[in-house]
C-alpha cells in the first residue's frame, strides 16, 4: 500500500516498574488526522516521543514512505519530515518568536527573511502572529501558534500535536481545527494526542485507542459514539459524583477587588477580582492555565501578600495572615504543581505530611516536633486516600503522579479545613484516582466546608461546582450557577472579548 | 554505554559510603601527587594520617587535633545550616576574623585589670563581631536581593585588610618594639582561653563546638526552625507553601554561622594563636566548607569530618619537616577530597545502569 | 598632598591596562552563565592560569607562549568543573568552591619554585606615529597586544551572542535546557563547549596578572580578581559591552587606590559629606527617571540626609585624615559589595536555566 506513510510495528519501551508501550502497531496515511485516544499514562507521549526521537524504542521498527526510520534524536526525526507540537511548550521565554522559530530549524535563512516568511505563513494558515515579540509576553494560544508555525516551515509529512487543546479556550479550538484541516488537505498527516473525545469526533478520520501501552481498539471516530470511544479508553465504568444543591450557608470567603501583582516575572497580575464563597459550596474556576490561576491560590494561601480588607474569611480581615497563620484559622490550600510546591520532592510522606499539618494537627508543640504523630497523619492518609505506596517513609518523589496527588489532597481534606483551595485538582490523574478526589472534595462540602476548585477541565468543573466563574488575563467573570451553562457560554466566558473577535475569524 | 537512573529515593547507604569512598580515592590519587614530587607515597600517607595518632611523637600530635578540629567543627556547623537551605556563606573567613578582632579588642581594653567577667565579655564580642559580619550579607540578601555567596567572600578581603589595619594600629602592642601585632593574650590570665585539662588541648573552644553540635543535632531533628530550613534547602516553593519565611530563615542561617565562626576566631585569638597579628588566618573559613561536605552537612558527620582534615593539617606539618612535602601539596589534598566527594554524591541520587543498546545512526 | 604626581593621561592608561583581567575573566564567565552554567570557580581558573602562563613564559623565554599556555591551563581546570556538573551532575555551587580551593593549592604547589623570578617582558606593540598623539596615543595606543586581545574577546562575544545561529543555541540552552533538548541540541556538549571558553579566558586574565601587571609569582595573587569578576558578569546584566564598562570602572577604582596609595595622599573629611550629597542626588534622580514611584517620605529623608552631609562639608571643611593604605586596599571588594546591591533589584536579565543542573529524564 502506497498511502501509508508512517507505519509503526510492535514498538516496546520498558521503563523500570512500567510497560509503556507494549508492542504499539500503528499506520498512518497521507493526509489523514490520526488520532491517539488514551486516559493519562496510557503511553501516548511515550510513543509520540518514540517518532520524535526524543526516545529509543527497546523493541520493534518504525518504517516512513516505506524505509527503515529509527531517528536516533529530533533533529533526523525533523529532518526526515516530522514537526511535533509539544504540550507543555518547548519555547524560551526571554527570546523572540523569530528566534524562537529558528532554533527549531535546520537552515534557518537569514532572520529578515524569516521574519517575512513567519508573517507570510501565520496570515495564510489563519493564525496571526508577530515575529518580533518576546514569547514570555504572550498568551499560551498565541506561544502554541510559535510551535506550530515553527514546525510548519519546516513543510513536514507528519505533524505530531500532543494535547493541544488542554490550554485554548473553545473558540480557539476552533480556529486551530479549522488550521489542522487545512494543513491535512495540502497532505500533511496529523498524529492527534488527546484523551478528549469528542474533539477526536469533530476531527479525526481514524483512532488508536491505547490503554496501559496497549493498543486496544481501532475505530473510525465519526461513525463511533463517544460512550464506546470511552469504554475502550477507561476499560471498567467510572462512579461519577453526584452534585449537590445548590448551597444557603453563610458567607466564608469573600474576596473584594483584589489586584495585585505576580511575583514571577513572566506570571499574571490579577485585576480586580471578587467573588464569595458559602459554606457546602464549591465554586469553580475555569480558564486556560498562565491566565492567573498560580497567582490566585497564591493570594488564598496567604504565599502571596496583597493590600487590606481584600480577602475576607467569616467577615474577618485575612490579608495579613501568612500560609501558617491561615490554615490554623481553616484556609487551606493544595497547588497544581504536586513536586516542588504541594510537596518536598526529597522528603518522606512523613515529613511531607508535616509541611502542611503541623500547625492544625498539633504536630509540634512549641516548636518541637512529634514525628510519631506525624507518622500516624500520614499514615491515615495514605490509608484513607489508598494511596500507592510501601509506607510513609518513602519519598515523595517515588509516588506516581496520581497517588502523590491522593496523598496532596488528602492532607488538606483530613485536616478539616473550612475553606479548601484546590488548583488541577486531577491534572495528570488517571481516571479512577480522578473520580475518588472529586468525591473526596464532595465530602468535605457535605460537612460544611467551602471549596475554591480551580481547574482547566470544564466537563470536571461543571460535574462538582455548584458556581463556575471563568478567569481570562487576571480577571474574573462574575460567578453563575452551574446548572444551565452550556459549552459555548463557558466558552464565551473564558475567551472574553479577545477570542470572540478571534471566532469570527 | 553507562546511563543516570534517577533514584525513586536517596540511598542511605551511599550517604554513609561517598565520604570514605571519597576520602580512599583521595588517598590513591593524593599518593599519586606524592610520587610525582618525588616522594615515597605510602611513607607520605602514613606520615599525615598515622604519625599523628599513633606515631612516636603522638603524645604531643593528639592534642592538636583537638586545637585544629574545634575552629573547623564550630565553623562547619554553622556553614551547614545555611548550606542546608541553600544559603552559601562562604566569608565565614571574614567572619572569623572579625570575631577575632572584636573578642581581642573586648579583652584588650581592660588590660590589665583581672577579672573573671573579662572572657565571657570576649566571648560575647567574638559572637557579635562574627554575626555583624554575617549580618551584613544577610540584610542585603533580605532587603535588596542581593547574592550572599559574593558579598560574604568580598568581606573576607575586608576583613583581611581590617586585620592588617588593627594589628599595625589600633590593637598594636605598645611594648612590642614596633612589631606589628598585638599583646600576647596567652600572657593575660583572664583573656587567656585556657587548656581546661592540661595537655590534652581541650581548651573552650571544644567545649562550643561540642554545644554548637549538640544544639544543631537537636534543631535539625526536633525542631521546626530545622525542618524549615531543610525543607527551603530543598523545595524553596514547598516551603513558602507551608509557611516559611524565607527571610527569617537568610537571616537566622547567616546569623548562625557568623556567630559560630566569630566564636571559633575568638578562641583561636585567645588561646592558640595567642595574639591579633597579620597572618592570625589560616584558613580555617575556607577548609570548613569541605569539612561541611565532606560531614554531608551533618553536625555529627562534621565531626568525624573535621577531626580528618586536622588530621592532614597536622600531619601535612610532619610531612613537610621531615619528608620536605610542600603545604601547598595538603591544600590540593584537600581540594581533591572535594572534588571526589562532589563527584561521587551523583551515587546517592543516581543508579548507573551499564546498558549495551546498540546505536543506530 | 601631591596630587600633581598623578598624571591623567598616564593614569588613564593603566585604568584600561588594570581593568584587563578581570574584563577576561568576567566576559568568559559571562559565556559560561549564558549558556545556564554559574561556575565559581573563576578565582581559582585564574591563578592556575597565573602559574600555568607564569612557568612556561619562564621556560621558554616568550610571554606569548606562556599566554597560551595559561589559557590552556585555565581550560583543563575548568573542565573538572564541566565533568563535575556536567557529567555527575554536582551543585554548581560548591563545584565552582572546589574548584576555586583546589585551584589556589595546585597553583601554590605548582608556583613554589618559581617566586622571586622575574618573567621575560611582553613588547608594548608599536603603532609608529599613532602612539605620538598627544593625549588619545597612550592612552588607545602603545598597549600590550593582550589587552586589544580582550576588546576583540569582547566585540566577538557580542557579535557571536546577537548574530550567529551557535550564539543563538546558546542562549537558547541558557534560558530554557529542557526546550533545547526536546529541540534536539546537545545541552551538555554546549555547556562544556562555553565552561572550556570561560576556563580559558579566566585563564589569559590570571596570566595577564603575573606576566605584565605584577609581574612576578607570588602565592594567591589574584587576590579576588576572580569574585569581582563574577559580580561583574551581574552589574553587566550578561551584557558583553556592560563587561567591558564594569570592567574599566573597577580597573579605575584599583589603579586609582594604588596610585593615592603611592602619593600619600590625605583625606579630606569634608569629601564624606560631599559624596553623601552627590549618593543622595543620584538615586533620588535614578527613582525619578526609571524606578517605580517612592512615597514623599523617602524623597524626604534623601533631603534629609543630603542636608546633613551640607552641615558636615561645612563643619569638617579643611580637616583632613591620612589614608591608610588598608582601608584603600577595601575600596574595590566595596565597591563590589555596593555595586551589587544597586543593581541587585533587576534579576529579569539573568538566564532562565541559571545554576540548574540538567539531566535528560524521559
Amino acid at each position: 500500500m502506497t498511502s501509508t506513510l508512517l507505519e509503526l510495528s510492535n514498538l516496546t519501551k520498558v521503563y523500570p516498574g512500567v510497560v509503556a508501550n507494549d508492542a504499539v502497531c500503528v499506520s498512518i496515511s497521507f493526509g489523514e488526522i490520526h488520532a491517539i485516544l488514551g486516559e493519562n499514562g496510557a503511553g501516548k507521549s511515550t510513543l509520540v516521543k518514540m517518532i520524535y526521537g526524543l526516545i529509543k524504542p527497546d523493541a520493534g521498527t518504525m518504517q516512513m514512505f516505506g524505509d527503515e526510520f529509527a531517528p536516533s534524536d529530533p533533529r533526523t526525526a525533523r529532518a526526515a519530515g516530522v514537526g511535533m507540537v509539544f504540550q507543555h511548550f518547548s519555547l524560551f521565554n526571554a527570546l523572540t518568536v523569530a528566534e524562537n522559530i529558528a532554533l527549531g530549524m535546520e537552515n534557518p535563512p537569514p532572520m529578515r527573511t524569516l521574519t517575512t516568511r513567519i508573517r507570510e505563513v501565520s496570515k495564510s494558515y489563519g493564525l496571526p502572529l508577530s515575529p518580533d515579540r518576546i514569547v514570555g509576553d504572550l498568551s499560551a494560544g498565541e506561544q502554541q501558534r510559535v510551535e506550530i508555525i515553527r514546525c510548519l516551515l519546516q513543510e513536514p509529512k507528519l505533524l505530531i500535536m500532543d494535547e493541544p487543546t488542554s490550554v485554548l479556550t473553545p473558540q480557539e479550538v476552533k480556529i486551530l481545527f479549522k488550521t489542522l484541516r487545512k494543513i491535512s488537505a495540502e497532505g500533511t498527516a496529523i498524529l492527534y494526542i488527546s484523551h478528549k473525545l469528542e474533539e477526536i469526533r469533530s476531527l479525526c478520520s481514524a483512532a488508536t485507542i491505547l490503554r496501559r501501552g496497549k493498543v486496544v481498539g481501532t475505530c473510525v471516530p465519526k461513525i463511533t459514539s463517544a460512550r464506546d470511544m470511552a469504554e475502550l479508553m477507561v476499560g471498567d465504568k467510572l462512579a461519577i459524583p453526584k452534585g449537590n444543591t445548590s448551597p444557603t450557608g453563610t458567607v466564608i470567603l469573600s474576596v473584594t477587588s483584589l489586584s495585585v501583582r505576580s511575583s514571577s516575572p513572566f506570571g499574571m497580575e490579577l485585576k480586580d477580582i471578587t467573588f464569595e464563597v458559602r459554606a457546602g459550596e464549591v465554586l469553580g474556576i475555569g480558564g486556560v492555565a498562565g491566565n492567573g490561576q498560580d497567582e490566585l491560590l497564591a493570594v488564598l494561601s496567604g504565599e502571596l501578600m496583597c493590600r487590606s480588607s481584600m480577602v475576607n474569611f467569616k467577615n474577618v480581615d485575612v490579608t495579613k495572615l501568612g500560609p501558617e497563620a491561615r490554615r490554623q484559622i481553616g484556609i487551606l490550600a493544595a497547588p497544581e504543581e504536586r513536586l516542588g510546591h504541594a510537596s518536598v520532592p526529597g522528603m518522606s510522606l512523613t515529613e511531607n505530611a508535616m509541611l502542611t499539618g503541623a500547625t492544625r494537627e498539633k504536630l509540634s508543640n512549641r516548636g518541637i516536633l512529634n514525628w510519631h504523630k506525624t507518622r500516624a497523619f500520614a499514615e491515615r492518609i495514605i490509608k484513607d486516600f489508598d494511596v500507592r505506596t510501601p509506607g510513609p517513609e518513602n519519598a515523595a518523589r517515588s509516588l506516581s503522579g496520581g497517588n502523590l496527588q491522593k496523598f496532596v489532597i488528602g492532607r488538606e481534606v483530613l485536616q478539616k479545613p473550612e475553606v479548601l483551595v484546590v488548583n488541577q485538582p486531577t491534572w495528570g490523574v488517571d481516571a479512577a484516582a480522578a473520580a475518588d478526589i472529586r468525591q473526596a472534595l464532595l465530602d468535605l462540602t457535605a460537612s460544611g466546608s467551602a471549596l475554591v476548585v480551580i481547574s482547566q477541565d470544564l466537563d470536571e468543573l461543571m460535574e462538582i461546582s455548584d458556581n463556575f466563574a471563568a478567569l481570562n488575563e487576571g480577571r474574573l467573570s462574575t460567578p453563575v450557577a452551574t446548572q444551565g451553562l452550556d459549552v459555548e457560554k463557558i466558552g464565551l466566558m473564558l475567551g472574553g472579548a479577545h477570542s470572540t473577535e478571534m471566532a469570527n475569524v | 554505554m553507562i546511563q543516570l537512573e534517577l533514584r525513586p529515593q536517596p540511598s542511605a547507604t551511599m550517604a554513609y559510603a561517598t565520604p570514605i569512598l571519597a576520602v580512599v580515592l583521595t588517598m590513591i590519587f593524593g599518593g599519586l601527587l606524592f610520587a610525582l614530587l618525588g616522594k615515597d607515597p605510602l611513607q607520605a600517607i602514613i606520615t599525615i594520617f598515622w604519625e599523628p595518632i599513633f606515631g612516636e611523637h603522638s603524645f604531643y600530635y593528639r592534642p592538636q587535633l583537638l586545637v585544629k578540629g574545634a575552629p573547623l567543627v564550630l565553623i562547619a556547623v554553622g556553614l551547614a545550616v545555611g548550606f542546608k537551605a541553600g544559603i552559601w556563606n562562604i566569608g565565614a573567613e571574614g567572619q572569623y576574623i572579625v570575631g577575632a578582632i572584636c573578642a581581642a579588642a573586648m579583652g584588650l581594653a581592660f588590660y590589665p585589670t583581672e577579672s573573671i567577667f573579662i572572657f565571657p565579655l570576649m566571648v560575647l564580642a567574638g559572637a557579635f563581631g562574627g554575626l555583624v559580619w554575617a549580618m551584613i550579607p544577610g540584610v542585603l540578601k533580605v532587603k535588596f536581593g542581593t547574592n550572599e555567596i559574593l558579598v560574604s567572600l568580598m568581606l573576607v578581603y575586608v576583613a583581611e585588610q581590617l586585620l592588617a589595619s588593627v594589628s599595625l594600629g589600633l590593637l598594636k602592642n605598645p611594648e612590642g618594639f614596633g612589631f606589628p601585632g598585638s599583646r600576647n593574650l596567652q600572657q593575660y590570665a583572664s583573656a587567656h582561653n585556657t587548656e581546661i585539662i592540661a595537655n590534652t588541648g581541650m581548651h573552650w573552644g571544644v567545649v562550643a563546638a561540642l554545644i554548637a553540635v549538640i544544639f544543631s543535632h537537636v534543631l535539625f531533628t526536633r525542631h521546626r526552625l530545622g525542618f524549615a530550613i531543610r525543607v527551603t534547602g530543598e523545595a524553596p516553593r514547598a516551603a513558602r507553601f507551608g509557611g516559611v519565611n524565607p527571610s527569617q530563615i537568610i537571616l537566622f542561617c547567616l546569623g548562625m554561622s557568623g556567630v559560630l565562626a566569630g566564636l571559633a576566631g575568638m578562641f583561636e585569638v585567645a588561646g592558640p594563636a595567642g595574639q591579633i597579628s597579620i597572618d592570625f588566618n589560616v584558613g580555617y573559613g575556607f577548609t570548613a566548607i569541605i569539612v561541611a561536605f565532606l560531614g554531608r552537612l551533618n553536625p555529627i558527620g562534621i565531626v568525624f569530618a573535621s577531626l580528618l582534615m586536622a588530621l592532614t593539617y597536622i600531619g601535612g606539618d610532619i610531612a613537610q619537616s621531615q619528608l620536605g612535602l610542600p603545604a601547598a601539596a595538603i591544600q590540593v589534598f584537600q581540594g581533591m577530597l572535594l572534588f571526589f566527594l562532589l563527584a561521587l554524591d551523583l551515587l546517592t541520587n543516581y543508579r548507573l545502569r551499564i546498558s549495551n543498546v546498540e546505536r543506530k545512526s | 598632598m601631591d596630587l600633581s604626581a598623578i598624571n591623567p593621561i598616564l593614569l588613564i592608561a593603566a585604568m584600561i591596562a588594570a581593568s584587563t583581567p578581570i574584563l577576561l575573566a568576567a566576559i568568559g564567565e559571562l559565556v559560561v552563565e549564558r549558556a545556564g552554567v554559574l561556575n565559581l570557580g573563576v578565582e581559582g581558573m585564574m591563578i592556575t592560569g597565573a602559574v600555568c602562563g607564569f612557568i612556561i613564559a619562564v621556560n621558554t623565554g616568550s610571554p606569548l607562549v606562556g599566554f597560551i599556555a595559561a589559557a590552556l591551563g585555565g581550560a583543563l581546570l575548568s573542565f573538572l568543573f564541566a565533568f563535575l556538573t556536567q557529567v555527575t551532575l554536582a551543585n554548581q555551587v560548591a563545584s565552582g568552591l572546589a574548584l576555586t580551593l583546589f585551584g589556589l593549592g595546585l597553583s601554590a604547589l605548582m608556583g613554589q619554585s618559581y617566586v622571586g623570578i622575574k618573567p621575560p617582558q611582553m613588547v608594548d606593540t608599536q603603532m609608529g606615529f599613532l602612539s605620538d598623539i598627544p593625549i588619545f596615543g597612550p592612552i588607545i595606543f602603545g598597549h600590550n597586544i593582550i589587552i586589544y586581545l580582550g576588546l576583540l574577546i569582547v566585540a566577538g562575544t557580542w557579535a557571536t551572542l546577537k548574530f550567529t545561529r551557535a550564539g543563538l543555541v546558546l542562549r537558547a540552552v541558557g534560558e530554557n535546557h529542557d526546550a533545547a533538548h526536546a529541540l534536539g541540541y546537545k545541552v551538555k556538549r554546549i555547556r562544556t563547549l562555553a565552561i572550556l571558553f570561560g576556563g580559558a579566558c579566566a585563564g589569559l586574565g590570571g596570566a595577564y596578572i603575573s606576566l605584565i601587571r605584577v609581574p612576578q609569582w607570588t602565592e594567591g595573587m589574584t587576590a579576588g580578581v576572580g569574585w569581582i569578576a563574577l559580580a561583574l558578569v551581574v552589574f553587566a546584566s550578561w551584557k558583553p559591552w556592560r563587561v567591558l564598562l564594569g570592567a574599566y570602572l573597577f580597573g579605575g577604582i584599583t589603579q586609582v587606590q594604588l596610585n593615592l596609595q603611592a602619593a600619600g595622599v590625605v583625606f579630606p573629611v569634608s569629601s564624606i559629606g560631599i559624596t553623601i550629597i552627590i549618593i543622595c542626588v543620584i538615586i533620588a534622580s535614578w527613582n525619578l527617571i526609571f524606578a517605580k514611584k517612592k512615597s514623599r517620605q523617602y524623597y524626604f529623608w534623601l533631603l534629609f540626609l543630603s542636608i546633613a552631609g551640607v552641615f558636615f562639608t561645612i563643619f569638617f571643611q579643611g580637616a583632613t585624615v591620612p589614608f591608610k593604605v588598608e582601608y584603600l586596599a577595601m575600596s574595590p571588594y566595596l565597591m563590589t559589595i555596593i555595586v551589587l546591591v544597586i543593581l541587585s533589584a533587576d534579576k529579569s536579565r539573568a538566564p532562565g536555566s541559571l545554576g540548574r543542573a540538567f539531566h535528560a529524564s524521559q
